[in-house]
């Protein structure tokens, strides 16, 4: 690759940390998902990774690509957006299928539905 | 002129999106405002409920307040999982009343307390206005529900007219 050679150490330092950083919170929301206990407590882990993993590694994209093609590059942009967007609804439905299931099975740690009970 | 463009804020997302993806020239511009005008045209067959937004720097204030909280519930949680000696967490429903009715808001709450790490929406009951939140690192039940309505509800219920 000729393109890194390119990258002057100004660019190259955020670069690296900021893949670092992407890298390490998306591996630590994947272990999460092996070492939280229950379900509704792993549903939260893979957040780390949709949120300032995918910032971090798409920053560090940006200013790569902006540094070495010299030209702004922003589609990045359009990634985090529909990753923050649309993930949070996977979540929600999941932690709602896991729920209805719960309750139908009559198990007694789970809250009761609201106080009009609206299946 | 809303006649012509009857999602003002829809079209211009369509038309960046499109500028970020293709880039900017003249000849992408133009296909980019066809394309937004024809998208828009669209959007008229299913009548979404109309977006209407008030006080932008409260939408810039908002979205400052999400990305704080975001980044620093990140490490929290990371700080929980990679913990050499897992303690015992006591993770747990809360339920909280809501003032906000609007469907956009409560979509938008839903959408900013499930991307932020450590909470997650999981229902919510019209009839009585409540929402059931699950917290992975639940100390107080009763502060999450004024950190919910002063952070997030007070703030999107001014945005929202």
């Amino acid at each position: 690759m000729s393109a890194t050679a390119d990258l002057p150490l100004w660019a190259a330092l955020p670069v690296a940390l900021l893949l670092l950083l992407g890298a390490g919170l998306t591996l630590a929301g994947s272990i999460g998902l092996i070492r939280l206990r229950d379900f509704y407590a792993r549903v939260h882990s893979p957040t780390l990774g949709t949120t300032m993993g995918v910032s971090s590694i798409l920053l560090g994209s940006i200013i790569y690509f902006s540094v070495t093609g010299s030209r702004l590059v922003l589609h990045e942009i359009l990634i985090a957006i529909f990753m923050g967007v649309t993930t949070p609804v996977t979540l929600m439905l999941l932690a709602r299928a896991a729920l209805y299931r719960d309750r139908r099975e009559g198990r007694d740690d789970v809250p009761p539905p609201g106080t009009h009970g609206a299946p | 002129m809303r006649r012509f463009l009857p999602y003002p804020l829809a079209a211009l997302a369509l038309l960046l999106t499109w500028l970020l993806l293709t880039g900017l020239s003249p000849a992408t511009l133009l296909l980019g405002v066809v394309l937004a005008w024809l998208g828009t045209w669209l959007l008229r067959v299913m009548d979404p409920p109309r977006l209407r937004l008030r006080r932008f720097r409260v939408v810039l204030d908002l979205m400052w307040v999400v990305a704080a909280e975001i980044a620093r519930s990140n490490f929290a949680v990371a700080r929980i999982v990679l913990a050499p000696r897992p303690r015992t967490l006591s993770s747990g429903f809360v339920r909280i009343p809501l003032e906000m009715r609007d469907p956009i808001g409560l979509a938008a709450l839903a959408c900013i307390i499930t991307a932020t790490p450590g909470t997650v929406w999981v229902e919510y009951d019209s009839a009585d206005g409540t929402m059931l939140l699950h917290v992975l690192d639940l100390i107080d039940e009763t502060e999450w529900a004024g950190i919910i309505k002063n952070r997030y509800e007070r703030r999107l219920m001014e945005v929202l007219a």
